[in-house]
């Protein structure tokens, strides 16, 4: 499965005098470890290629020609192999090693954020020499330069182990650190004015084994042996593993934590900073209420008032009692717990009883694309020599630890990806081939390349070069990565390229959902017609009936159609939970119409966003830090979310609110603690049969969920016709980046910043020959609907193609959206410049 | 073709050095005039492993410095993996060392002969030429050369009609003295830093440029080719000594009455032949005493005069304790001042470490400064025991041939100068550090700081 066992054949080597036993392959230094002799090291990272440049890690080793000193992260273990890491000659030589490695060293370990947590100052006080014989003036630079807005660079205090600059070449392929001069005056620095512009810069603070590269957020706020930590999950899609470290009851940082299945101790900067936002002034603390002066709730009011946790919660039951469950819906729940998504469904649909609750923003997948297709691991589609379809949206930009984990995959593990994007990605150059269909063709593509068969252009691409990639996928076991690539395509081209390649029945597949929980959201049943465990409203009613007294006996409302209703005026209560529809739904305008029609917006939420604006009561709920719970991934694989903080102010768990407002309705939840979920669930469902919480916790890699055969995508049997396409026109691409208007990069000072304007980038060539005056908005229209923004070229984007960021700052993107269209074309009109 | 005053002396054929007095041997005319491209023509007509047998026969070893036979090297390359290449060492930047460079700009059809011999022996068909990036009147003949060949079919498509096509793409290094390892040369030519790489795994015969199998040879090696086809491998095997064939280019500079460059008989001739020899170094300037000289390069232990009567061999250098190494002989008279001498060639290692390893980034440096302290009079008495410590540190044993804690032999390379001099000569370094200084630093220019 991982990289790690390549093969399970045992070699004996002789370590200091005893005979051990090694994985064949293994590397040397591993092999000690795992035998128990720990060689000291500065350069080696096991996620990272070996370059032996420290010296750290020299040891006598003899394979039959005398014994020599020789770097043991570069040493492949070898059937009779005698290493002494013991030896006066290899304690000699380490000695040496870290007096050299120390002679320009500043011991300022006092003030150094490091000290406490330092390779080079353990080490030191392990093997190293009590003082020093270096009496000359060491090396000086700049005391602490800034590679970017987060990170800040001592380059005094660098060893030049070649860490940081590997992982920003080798692992995520942002090379903009790397080592300049020579010698004993060789230091990392950035390329002159062309900052360490990377999503991933926060890394190599992490894995940095001195003091020389800190991250601003953290600088000088604790010392390590202040800190307490605590494993945890980032509640994002992939369930990135992560310690939670706080000193004083605040948090401090996220560092990322190396089990073998997900993000093997990388993090985004997105993910790793945003601790901010969870202590950020701005977070709710007390219950809000539509009110006005005086702190007076007022229907009619403009603001958001504080209250009491009675007075929401009564309000907010005496609106549920005063309708019918009919009329009562619920948007979100995506940011939730696996537990708190369980209680939220048990009172909407068990309770209340209603079926319009719908986690989805109208930018995932159905829950049959999600659920119903073979399942597999980030592992098993990293694993050497596999096929890979991806058919997703820019992993550099949504999922960045699925990216450097394909980013391995494709360059260390001879793993080929044949890429299927509207524009080139992050990963384009580490794809063994990447196809450009044209939004809302891909089922036609997918077809020829699986066929081979298809007229001299499919979907805007040359024949021969899907025929190229149909070398590649013919009679492979194929493994599919995939997600909605775009908001201004309909589902139907995916879902059908989807059903094409599940013919194959060995073919596998990894779904990719939008946001923090969603696939706990789907599992949990917060999806019209289902409920927890992958069933179906109809097929699991049953089990539940017994706990869940109220169950509807129909299907009911998904996302868009609850809003389009609530716009009607059929909607009385909409609980918005942990989500914003305004800005993440394609139609902002049907949603502020929803949201001022209904007659209580329920909000449920950390901040006051831009939807829980318009929210006439406002639970303020506990962020991820400071509950109990657990999160599943796209995987299925549900660990372990663990309090490290208190939850400020009165702010409670997800579930807690449930369990509140059930018990105001009459009725007990049954569930006081997140544990109880599962004695409820486990029972009823056979995904969940054996989960608890103990289970989750006892492992480290989590558990995975088993699948259930209810769920099927269903097959079609001929893919649609597309739309000819008008070559006036330029087809419209709509997706994520990875910093936008989203509230907890708003809310962390650290990433705030990053956020971009909106405009929309086209190819160079159709840039220059529509004439485009650089740097002035242009009027762009779609159908009757128009918007002027800035166009600017961009070589990654393919010809006849107009691609935009969501969310960013300036001109509303969703504006182009023409509802219920397969896909959208666009014109730009470079003559009507306004400004 | 006419016979300088100074080769009639000689007992030996001139095998790389024949056209060096001929003023235009570096065009294609006259090369093609002095039997030019004529192994080429041969070579053409024999099967590619009777091309390597005839090399593997001439016992021919490598002149870059490690002097490892160059038949054996192509040996090396692993069967069926294309494609292979080959790549040529004209980084010559050993202080001393100028024989390559003399090589480039008098006979630079020679060495492309050679480069197109060794690529039909091999199989490959492309050859890389690394020059080092100061010698612009090298490159510009080299360069010429390569036009002037390419125009008459010796290189491109089909040579000389037949199936055999090589291309030499020409690379001008950047000014750095680790590029002359040869992994190290190998990260250039890809466009990377000038570091070395660790063997293993990266030994070039298998693992090389991009990844594919690549011989790197030396300029002086190559261009020795063209005369072992035309001539035999027998034939050059019996010049020269039994363990050392051939003949061998030597640079002999310092304290000589006639420095310059010579081509000598492997063997027979004696390190006293080359700096007292009327044909050659003509004497110590002056008529002084001799002190010490570096035998081949400045990497090399030093030679005293006791070692005079060594011949130039391989094995027997080996023997008395350095090597022939690049073939730069270093003289150093009586009047040298043996610490500020090792302050020199210390310094030079220092500043040409590639700063990829501690040992050497950090060790060279720091010998240096304790040397340059030494220099300016605030020595201590300890710093002797200190320097040797910290050379042990970076070559453990301060052994012959070297150990290292380091990943190349630059490292290791500071410390022969130092161990050779205190070795020899510890009553100047401790008149340095005992007797009373005035305290004040002499001239030497720029530090390294």
């Amino acid at each position: 499965m991982s990289e790690t066992m390549h093969s399970q054949d045992l070699i004996n080597f002789t370590l200091n005098g005893e005979e051990v036993s090694a994985a064949n392959g293994d590397n040397l230094i591993d092999a000690c470890e795992k035998a128990g002799v720990e060689i000291p090291r500065f350069c080696y990272h096991k996620r990272m290629n070996s370059v032996g440049m420290c010296r750290m890690c020299i040891v006598e080793v003899d394979t039959g020609r005398g014994p020599a000193l020789q770097p043991s992260c570069m040493l492949t273990v070898s059937e009779g192999m005698a290493v002494n890491t013991e030896s006066e000659t290899t304690k000699k030589a380490q000695d040496g090693v870290l007096e050299f490695l120390l002679l320009n060293h500043p011991l300022d370990c006092p003030i150094c954020d490091k000290g406490g947590e330092c390779p080079l100052q353990d080490q030191t006080i392990a093997f190293g020499p009590g003082e020093t014989r270096f009496v000359e003036e060491k090396r000086h630079f700049e005391k602490p330069i800034s590679i970017n807005e987060n990170v800040y660079l001592d380059r005094e205090r660098c060893i030049l182990c070649d860490r940081c600059t590997r992982f920003a070449d080798e692992v995520v392929g942002d090379p903009l650190i790397h080592f300049i001069d020579r010698g004993n005056a060789t230091q990392v620095n950035t390329f002159p004015d062309d900052p360490f512009a990377s999503y991933f810069s926060g890394n190599v603070v992490q894995i940095c084994p001195v003091g020389a590269l800190t991250a601003k957020p953290y600088r000088f706020k604790a010392r390590p042996w202040d800190l307490e930590e605590i494993e945890s999950t980032y509640p994002n899609p992939l369930g990135d593993r992560i310690t939670i470290q706080s000193s004083r009851d605040q948090v401090l940082r996220f560092q990322g934590l190396d089990k073998e299945s997900v993000n093997w101790g990388w993090l985004t900067d997105k993910d790793r900073f945003s601790f901010q936002a969870f202590q950020s002034e701005y977070r709710v603390q007390e219950p809000l209420v539509r009110g006005g002066g005086l702190n007076r709730p007022d229907r009619n009011g403009l603001g958001l008032v504080a209250s009491s946790w009675s007075n929401v919660l009564t309000m907010a039951t005496d609106a549920i009692k005063q309708t019918v469950p009919d009329r009562i819906a619920v948007i979100g729940g995506s940011r939730l717990t696996n537990e708190s998504q369980y209680s939220w469904t048990k009172l909407a649909k068990g309770i209340i009883g209603t079926d319009h609750v719908d986690a989805s923003l109208g930018d995932e997948l159905p829950p049959q694309a999600i659920l119903g297709l073979p399942k597999t691991t980030v592992n098993e589609v990293c694993s050497a020599g596999n096929t890979v379809i991806l058919i997703a949206p820019d992993l550099k930009e949504e999922y960045g630890t699925l990216y450097i984990r394909l980013r391995h995959a494709a360059l260390e593990n001879d793993v080929k990806i044949i890429e299927l994007s509207p524009t080139e990605t992050g990963l384009s150059n580490v794809a063994a081939i990447t196809l450009h269909p044209r939004p809302g063709e891909i089922a036609k593509v997918v077809h020829s390349l699986l066929t081979g068969e298809g007229p001299v252009e499919i979907g805007g691409i040359p024949k021969e070069l899907i025929l190229q990639a149909h070398e590649l996928v013919k009679d492979r076991d194929l493994k599919v990565v995939y997600g909605k690539q775009s908001i201004a395509e309909s589902d139907q081209p995916i879902i059908e390229a989807l059903s094409l390649l599940k013919r194959n029945p060995n073919s596998k597949f990894l779904p990719l959902v939008r946001r923090g929980n969603a696939m706990g959201a789907i599992q949990m049943g917060m999806a019209p017609g289902l409920l927890p465990g992958q069933v179906t409203l109809a097929e699991g009613s049953e089990a539940f009936n017994d706990i869940w007294p109220n169950l509807p006996n129909k299907q009911g409302m998904g996302t868009e159609e609850i809003l389009q209703s609530a716009a009607d005026g059929m909607i009385d209560v909409l609980f918005i939970l942990g989500a914003d529809p305004l800005s993440d739904f394609y139609d902002p305008e049907l949603v502020e119409k929803a949201l001022t029609t209904v007659k209580s917006v329920i909000s449920v939420d950390l901040f006051v966003n831009a939807s829980a604006y318009h929210a006439d009561i406002f639970f303020p709920a506990s962020a991820f830090i400071e509950v109990n719970g657990s999160h599943t991934n796209i995987e299925g694989r549900i660990t372990p979310i663990r309090k490290k903080v208190t939850s400020p102010g009165t702010t409670r768990p997800d579930w807690m609110i449930a369990a509140e407002i059930a018990n105001r309705l009459d009725h007990d939840l049954r569930i006081e603690k997140p544990e109880d979920v599962w004695g409820e669930l486990s029972p009823r469902s056979i995904s969940h049969a054996n989960v608890s919480m103990d289970s989750i916790g006892a492992t480290p890699e989590g558990q995975l969920l088993e699948s259930t055969d209810v769920i099927e995508l269903e097959e079609i049997e001929e893919i649609s016709d597309t739309r000819p396409f008008d070559s006036y026109s330029l087809r419209l691409v709509l997706a994520k980046r990875m910093y936008d208007r989203g509230t907890v990069t708003q809310m962390s000072p650290s990433l705030k910043e990053f956020t971009g304007t909106s405009q929309l980038h086209i190819n160079p060539t159709d840039f220059k020959a529509m004439g485009i005056q650089n740097g002035k908005p242009v009027l762009v229209t779609a159908g009757d609907r128009n918007l002027t923004v800035l166009v600017i070229p961009d070589k990654r984007i393919p010809r006849s193609i107009a691609f935009g960021y969501l969310n960013q700052t300036g001109e509303d993107l969703r504006t182009l959206l023409i509802k219920g269209a397969d896909s959208i074309d666009i014109r730009i009109d470079p003559t009507s410049r306004v400004g | 073709m006419v016979e300088p005053e100074w080769a009639r002396l000689m007992t030996f054929p001139h095998i790389t050095t024949s056209r060096w007095e001929i003023e235009d041997a570096h065009t294609l005319d006259r090369y093609l005039e002095t039997e030019g491209y004529k192994a080429l023509t041969k070579a053409l007509t024999m099967t590619p492993a009777q091309v390597h047998e005839e090399v593997k026969k001439a016992s021919l070893l490598g002149r870059g410095g490690a002097g490892f036979p160059a038949g054996v090297k192509w040996g090396f390359l692993p069967e069926n993996v294309w494609p292979r290449y080959l790549v040529v060492n004209g980084d010559e930047s050993e202080p001393g060392t100028y024989k390559d460079r003399i090589l480039l700009e008098r006979d630079p059809h020679q060495l492309i002969e050679g480069c197109l011999i060794a690529c039909y022996a091999l199989g490959l068909s492309q050859c890389f030429l690394y020059v080092r990036g100061e010698m612009a009147h090298g490159q510009e003949r080299i360069a010429n050369a390569l036009n002037e060949a390419y125009e008459a079919g010796y290189v491109g498509k089909n040579i000389l009609g037949t199936e055999f096509s090589v291309d030499i793409i020409l690379h001008w290094g950047a000014g750095a003295y680790i590029v002359g390892e040869e992994t190290a040369l190998i990260e250039s030519l890809e466009g990377n830093r000038g570091m070395p790489r660790l063997k293993p795994p990266f030994f070039p015969a298998s693992i090389g440029l991009y990844g594919k199998p690549t011989i790197v040879n030396n300029v002086e090696t190559l261009s020795n080719v063209p005369w072992i086809v035309l001539h035999g491998g027998e034939e050059f095997s019996k010049i020269g000594s039994e363990q050392s064939t051939g003949t061998r280019i030597f640079a002999v500079s310092g304290h000589v009455n006639n420095p310059g460059v010579f081509e000598v008989e492997f063997g027979t001739t004696t390190f006293r032949d080359l700096i007292m020899g009327d044909e050659y170094g003509q004497g110590i300037r002056n008529g002084n005493q001799m002190k010490a000289f570096i035998p081949g390069g400045a990497s090399a232990p030093w030679f005293f005069e006791e070692h005079l009567d060594v011949s130039l061999e391989k094995s027997t250098v080996d023997q008395a304790g350095s090597m022939l190494g690049s073939g730069a002989i270093v003289v150093m008279d009586e009047t040298t001042d043996i610490v500020r001498a090792c302050h020199n060639v210390v310094r030079f290692f220092s500043r040409e470490s590639c700063g990829k390893c501690a040992p050497c980034r950090e060790g060279t440096n720091w010998l240096e400064k304790i040397l340059r302290r030494i220099i300016d009079g605030n020595g201590r008495k300890d710093d002797l025991d200190l320097l040797l410590d910290v050379c042990d540190n970076i070559s453990p044993g301060i052994t012959w041939p070297p150990k290292q804690t380091t990943i190349c032999p630059l490292g290791p390379s500071a410390v022969s100068p130092i161990s050779s001099a205190i070795k020899r000569y510890r009553s100047e370094f401790e008149a340095y550090v005992t007797l009373p200084q005035t305290g004040t630093s002499v001239g030497i220019q720029g530090g390294t700081s």
